[in-house]
């Protein structure tokens, strides 16, 4: 996993509360059995009218965004459990999602994919929103080693938590399976002593 | 100390604490399907890894499946491909595999169960968010994502923060007409769909209680849809019962020990949960949803709420409904009676019990897909495939099916289905579709009428 210190992005704005995994990527583009090219078909519903046609009306076909950021409304990442939904995020070349609420396994899918979920005040976010969607060259500093978010222009800053040993694995570019690898023999030991309690019932 | 259920059957499961970081979880059994296992058993090729116990890992192929002509070779070729993949993957690593056609083969969360592979005090992980439906027998179970699939391939453990712990409690008796989907989509509407975020939900009281196995698998089934990652209630002698017998159940003394340990497991009287919400059953009628979102539902005899916000309003422009109308005598044109919630016996009884002598109206397209193949065996062998039949009902072969519209069967764009299954969102059931959550009996109703009904005035 790509290690993550700190960014310095332009941002992309996406106010809708309840994003679900079925919209960040619909199921009929699961069908794929490694991880890579899901970035194509990111919010691909949305992205597309029915027809194929490009939908002008949706922010990642304005030309005036662009960024490492997403700022999306409450509870993002709810719904279907498919890490498609992070690698497609990812893929498309977001690095943060900023929202004031992220759905439980999402926020461990995008953590262990080396995203950076964001979660700030709902009066935070929508200072966010708003002064990127006025001023879209508006640069978003992203520092974890500090774990705090800033505009950069206006100087507008927020704390944020993460897990300690989330943030040093983020740090490291270590991931979870190297660490649990370490540690088979105590698991080992774990069965053991589980064996041993059932026989003596 | 006190502890609740969940305490209980977590603590059992700690292999080791990181200070101030998350814990070592221990998993009994990982259960796996064919779109969220390839990636991480590429992963643990790619570091030269053996999966460490392929003996507590299950697979079945259920989301990709067709529901017709299950013996053909599939057409769609990357369907097939993810299937001939699952088949290879396991070959090559020992697991055992219920693939398409065996007669144990099903959607994961109706075959694990009906198998006796899923049992209390356990804990169940899969790559799929229903996979809370396994708490109703005692059981710590939540979905996780590919990189979790491969955590608990390499090592049998995942790293974990301890969720909080929440208590629902429906007290009193149920009214006619109303039930185990009605319950749980009138708790979520009424406490929303992130209510549940961080935490482990027990529910508790009588309406749980007096349920059955189906009933409480279907409402923890639904967990995740107001945010928790699992649900759970207590085992009792309901559970016991369902469980005993079943061909993975433990059986002698093995039983008879087992037993003992799960009748433990239930929340001390003085335990304490971070959050609890308490309802009358008495308040529960027939629900159905209206928005995109499974929070956004009502009594069928209700009218839409008024609310005034950006989202609620993209909701209704989806669905084409005004904010203030009543979904009574609304044409519907597609049924779909299936998935992880409701595709169990008891769910096509309540169907077949209120469709018999009558036909579908003409407008409708009825799909009835069924859980497992034991299911499917079932409802011909009670004598419903003949009533369905004879209504004009299609009975298919089992799989997710049009619960997610990852195969062939799709709601056409801009039309409303009436689907027993867990989520609303836009484009669920195919690009464009409208779907509107409800039990299997609000479901039959709506196929025979060709149009939603009080259903309740229509019992009595
Ligand atoms: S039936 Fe639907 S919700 Fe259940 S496992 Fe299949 S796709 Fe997921």
């Amino acid at each position: 996993m790509e290690k993550f210190i700190s960014l310095s992005s332009t941002a992309v704005p996406l106010p809708q509360e309840n994003i679900d995994t079925d919209q960040i990527i619909p199921a009929r583009f699961l069908k794929a059995t490694s991880r890579e090219g899901f970035g194509e078909n990111l919010f691909r519903d949305w992205r597309y009218h029915k027809d194929g046609r490009l939908n002008e009306d949706f922010v990642l076909n304005d030309n005036r965004y662009a960024g490492e950021v997403l700022i999306a409304g409450h509870n993002f990442g709810c719904g279907s459990s498919r890490e498609h939904a992070a690698w497609a995020l990812s893929d498309y070349g977001f690095k943060v999602i900023v929202s004031s609420f992220f759905a439980d396994i999402f926020k461990g899918n995008a953590l262990n994919n080396g995203v950076l979920p964001v979660q700030v005040s709902p009066a935070f976010l929508d200072t966010l929103l708003n002064t990127v969607q006025k001023q879209p060259e508006t640069k978003i500093e992203v520092n974890l080693e500090d774990q705090y978010i800033k505009v950069e222009s206006s100087g507008d800053k927020a704390h944020f938590e993460i897990d300690s040993y989330k943030k040093t694995c983020l740090m490291n570019g270590y991931d979870d399976i190297d660490f649990l690898l370490s540690k088979r023999a105590e698991i080992k030991l774990f069965e053991k002593q589980q064996e041993l309690a059932r026989v003596s019932d | 100390m006190s502890k609740t259920l969940f305490d209980k059957v977590w603590d059992a499961h700690v292999v080791h604490t990181i200070e101030n970081g998350p814990q070592i979880l221990y998993i009994d059994k990982h259960l796996i399907h064919e779109v969220t296992s390839p990636q991480a058993f590429k992963e643990l090729e790619l570091r030269e890894v053996p999966l460490f116990r392929p003996e507590q890992v299950v697979a079945t192929a259920d989301h990709n499946t067709p529901t017709k002509n299950q013996h053909l070779p599939i057409k769609d070729e990357l369907s097939r491909k993810q299937l001939t993949q699952l088949s290879e993957n396991c070959e090559k690593n020992g697991i055992q595999l219920y693939e398409l056609g065996h007669k144990y083969n099903g959607i994961v969360h109706v075959m694990a169960p009906e198998l006796g592979i899923t049992q209390p005090g356990m804990s169940i992980v899969c790559g799929d968010s229903h996979t809370s439906t396994h708490g109703a027998f005692g059981t710590i179970a939540f979905g996780i994502g590919t990189s979790q699939v491969a955590q608990v391939f390499a090592s049998q453990c995942l790293l974990l923060t301890k969720p909080k712990s929440m208590r629902i409690s429906v007290n009193g008796k149920l009214r006619k007409g109303v039930l185990p989907k009605d319950v749980i989509l009138y708790i979520i509407s009424k406490i929303g769909t992130n209510a549940g975020t961080g935490y482990f939900c027990e529910y508790a009281g009588d309406v749980f209680e007096n349920m059955s196995m189906e009933g409480r698998m279907t409402v923890c089934n639904m967990s995740i849809e107001m945010g928790a990652r699992g649900g759970m209630i207590a085992p009792d002698q309901t559970t016991f019962d369902y469980v005993k017998g079943r061909k993975f159940a433990p059986k002698g003394d093995e039983w008879e020990s087992k037993l003992e340990y799960w009748k433990s497991l239930t929340t001390d009287a003085t335990a304490e949960f971070d959050k609890e919400y308490v309802f009358e059953a008495d308040d529960i009628e027939p629900m159905i949803t209206f928005g995109t979102n499974p929070g956004m539902g009502i009594k069928v005899s209700e009218y839409i709420p008024n609310r005034d916000d950006a989202s609620f309003e993209k909701s209704l422009k989806y669905m084409d409904f005004e904010k203030g109308e009543s979904l009574i005598h609304k044409p519907i044109n597609y049924v779909f009676i299936g998935s992880c919630t409701n595709s169990r016996i008891e769910d096509f009884r309540v169907a077949a019990e209120f469709v018999k002598g009558k036909k579908k109206a003409e407008n409708v397209i009825a799909w009835l897909v069924p859980g497992s193949k034991q299911v499917e065996q079932q409802i011909e062998a009670e004598g419903l495939k003949a009533i369905f039949t004879e209504a004009g009902f299609e009975l298919r072969q089992p799989g997710c099916s049009a619960c997610l519209a990852m195969n062939d069967d799709k709601i056409p764009a801009g039309e409303y289905c009436v689907s027993t299954s867990n989520r609303n969102f836009e484009g669920r059931q195919g690009q464009g579709s409208r779907t509107l959550l409800a039990s299997p009996l609000l479901a039959a109703a709506t196929a025979i009428e060709g149009k939603i009904v009080d259903i309740t005035k229509h019992l009595n």
